[in-house]
């Protein structure tokens, strides 16, 4: 076995660090779905009789739909029966007033996790809302950003205390019926972060939410509104993570984004879902619908993402440039090791005059893992001087796993210009020979040459986030060499 | 310093070094002169411990240790450095971070502390006006985009830095221009010194008139058959390789 075999090797052993599961009373609903398990959903949430009927309608919708087959991934069929829709920790169930309330094993749970809850939180200068299982546990930093006027707390509390915003722009950029996962979630998606920023604000902070799946067999449906008004900013930090199960567990999430006149929203996505083990035993199956709409002139938007973990992912955050000028950027890198699968990239519509997208993929594969960049840039009748620059670059280290891109360009106007570069690396023995005869063992090698290939996203991402994620990539790289 | 005795090296099967013998004390400077797949690359290669070349017999100690024991990060950390004929490049990894990288990893080793960022940067930016490469090269991903003469200068940027104690320059003079190979020479010529070796793997003799060796050896079909003062390869030069009775495809 060679040197960097060894390493790499090594790396494989490292275990999966938020594997662990916290011990606390839940209560969760007995698995499958049905009108009465939506209506329960809805009642727990004593939702107002609009959004049962809306989560009824996209039920309907579900029903009549089919998966989406497409994606170059493979996995048995999932049993929506099987599957817990509703699972809360039993301690909130009279919803927490503070922290103080909060279930201390729960807190645990977070500063096992790192997150920077309570004065931590203050520290880092992060609001963060974390969602645990099904339930958003609570939100810090409210005071500093009321005081600004922005709206962060949990979709099911605005629900009633800002019943109108939700209303007009839940499902305005993600319909119901829009996709298979998509409908599924708007049927019983349980919670997640609604964010408003009004006219001409500047977020003071970063916001930030944590998802982590704690219950055996229960999905996450979470579910985030961001809505920046004219002029306004917001950075929006997502992380994710959960126990190891030997069973597969489900995510299917939808994210909207609506950005009006010369707003701006980053989102930046850490993703860390359980991968499954060595021989693809369990996993998370990551089925997310992200979409952002950039209703307004000078409207931008910008997706960063890292995504590490889920045994599969099918997720496409995508842009729809409807304002003039607006702009839409997608920078990801998406690594996959064992038996991972990856089928992910971005969608540029673009609509509105001028209007500009910049895609930047970086997919590694390592592993007997596959790793796939399906991208679409469609440039609208009217959208008069659209640009795209699209660059799909793929690394492979070893010689079991696979790299492909797919990428979809539709123009109908002449004036558009579309611009897309790809190209296929390898770590390879001769990289890895020059690091060694210079000192630098090949675990240290591998992982420098990979982080050296992903400069150009994690330039993208807040500082703190960078620093994460260039310590997972270190943690994931379970591939082979050679 | 460096003794090999008897060496036997493969690559893919293929048996490239047959038996070869070479001394080589400190402060010396070894010239190894020979055509095209007599073994030269090779010898550098197994020398700095390249997984790819077997060693099926033989034997090579290096400051009274077995090199074969050793892994090819140690022996760099103990102050081999082989200068690359055909330096690969590693994209978006700045020249900076990795010599900075290597050199922390040596000092390491060699149970010191880390060079502090300041005195790093103060050496990287002398050192690449001694190469004369633009200081814009540091930033730049490791001989990413570089031309050849570029790289191979980059090359000895490196072996500055790293000041190693047996430095091997694998045909570092190959396609470099008379300006370059000054540069080259001038660097080479600047870590002689009585504590260090250095080999040159070269296939002419014109770098040998800007860095002049006490040794000259020809390597013939895995072997050493003919060594000499720096006379030799002056010899070499003007009979070429047939008038020791070798086949030789460029200079036949």
């Amino acid at each position: 076995m060679s040197d960097s075999e060894k390493a790499v090797k090594e790396l494989i052993k490292r275990e999966y660090e938020h594997g662990f599961v916290t011990d606390i009373e839940s209560e969760t609903f007995e698995p499958g779905l049905n009108e009465d398990v939506i209506k329960r959903i809805s009642a727990k949430k004593k939702e107002p009789e609009w959004l049962l009927a809306w989560r009824l309608k996209a039920y309907k919708a579900w029903q009549e739909m089919e998966e989406p087959e497409w994606a170059l991934v493979n996995f048995p069929k999932v049993d929506f029966n099987d599957i817990a829709y509703f699972s809360a920790p039993k301690s909130t169930a009279d919803a927490p007033k503070s922290l103080d309330e909060v279930d201390p094993e729960l807190l645990k749970t977070y500063e096992k996790l790192g997150i920077p809850l309570h004065e931590r939180a203050r520290l880092a200068g992060v609001a963060v809302d974390a969602v645990f299982d099904s339930v958003s546990i609570g939100v810090t930093f409210k005071e500093k950003l009321t005081e600004a006027g922005v709206i962060f707390c949990p979709i099911s509390e605005a629900v009633h205390s800002h019943p109108e915003l939700v209303k007009k722009y839940l499902g305005s950029v993600v319909p119901q019926r829009d996709n298979f996962y998509a409908a599924l979630n708007s049927a019983v998606f349980s919670d997640g972060s609604f964010v408003y920023i009004p006219k001409g604000v500047r977020c003071p902070l970063e916001l930030s939410t944590y998802f982590r799946i704690n219950e055996a067999n229960t999905g996450q449906f979470e579910r985030t509104l961001i809505v920046a008004e004219a002029g306004s900013h917001v950075s929006y930090l997502e992380g994710c993570t959960a126990p190891m199960r030997d069973e597969n567990q489900l995510h299917a999430a939808v994210v909207e984004l609506v950005i009006l006149d010369d707003a701006e929203i980053k989102y930046s996505t850490v993703q860390n879902w359980y991968p499954g083990d060595e021989n693809g035993l369990g996993g998370i199956y990551n089925f997310v619908t992200k979409r952002a709409a950039c209703i307004g002139k000078n409207a931008k938007v910008s997706w960063t993402q890292v995504e590490t973990g889920s045994a599969i992912t099918w997720k496409y955050p995508s842009c729809i440039l409807r304002g003039d000028n607006s702009v839409g950027e997608f920078y990801s890198v998406a690594l996959t090791n064992n038996l991972q699968q990856a089928d992910t990239g971005t969608k540029m519509i673009h609509l509105g005059k001028n209007t500009k997208s910049t895609i930047i993929s970086k997919g590694i594969s390592a592993g007997k893992s596959n790793s796939s960049y399906r991208g679409l840039v469609r440039i609208g009748p009217g959208a008069e001087g659209a640009r795209n620059y699209t660059q799909c670059d793929s690394l492979l280290i070893g010689d079991k796993c696979g790299a492909h891109t797919f990428p979809y360009i539709e123009s109908k106007n002449k004036s558009a210009v579309v611009e897309h570069e790809a190209t296929t690396s390898k770590v390879s023995d001769d990289q890895l020979f020059l690091c060694q005869q210079r000192g630098i063992d090949a675990e240290h090698a591998v992982s420098m040459i990979v982080n050296g290939f992903c400069k150009e996203v994690f330039k993208e991402l807040p500082m703190e986030f960078a620093v994460e994620a260039t310590k997972l990539l270190e943690v994931s790289l379970e591939g082979s060499v050679g | 310093m460096l003794e090999i005795q008897n060496l036997h090296a493969n690559v893919e099967q293929k048996e490239i070094l047959k038996g070869l013998n070479l001394k080589i004390k400190a402060g010396e400077v070894h010239a190894i002169m020979g055509p095209n797949g007599s073994g030269k690359s090779t010898l550098s290669q197994v020398l700095a411990g390249n997984e790819a070349y077997g060693v099926t017999k033989g034997q090579m100690t290096y400051q009274d240790k077995d090199l074969l024991d050793m892994s090819t990060e140690e022996r760099a950390r103990e102050g081999i450095f082989l200068a690359f004929q055909y330096p690969v490049e590693i994209p978006g990894v700045s020249n900076l971070q990795f010599m900075r990288t290597a050199i922390n990893n040596i000092r390491q080793h060699r149970g010191l502390d880390e060079m502090n960022a300041a005195e790093f940067m103060k050496q990287a930016k002398t050192t690449i006006q001694q190469v004369n490469l633009d200081p814009s090269f540091l930033k730049r991903g490791v001989n990413e985009g570089f031309s050849g003469g570029e790289k191979k200068r980059n090359e000895i940027m490196q072996m500055l830095m790293l000041e190693p104690k047996l430095a091997i320059l694998d045909e570092t003079d190959s396609g470099l221009d008379i300006d370059a190979l000054k540069v080259v020479a001038d660097g080479v010529n600047a870590l002689r010194s009585p504590d260090r070796a250095i080999i040159m793997i070269t296939h002419y003799q014109r770098l040998l008139d800007y860095i002049v060796p006490d040794y000259v050896h020809v390597l013939s079909n895995g072997q050493i058959i003919k060594s000499g003062g720096k006379e030799l390869a002056l010899e070499l030069e003007e009979k070429g390789y047939g008038w020791l009775g070798i086949a030789d495809e460029e200079t036949a």
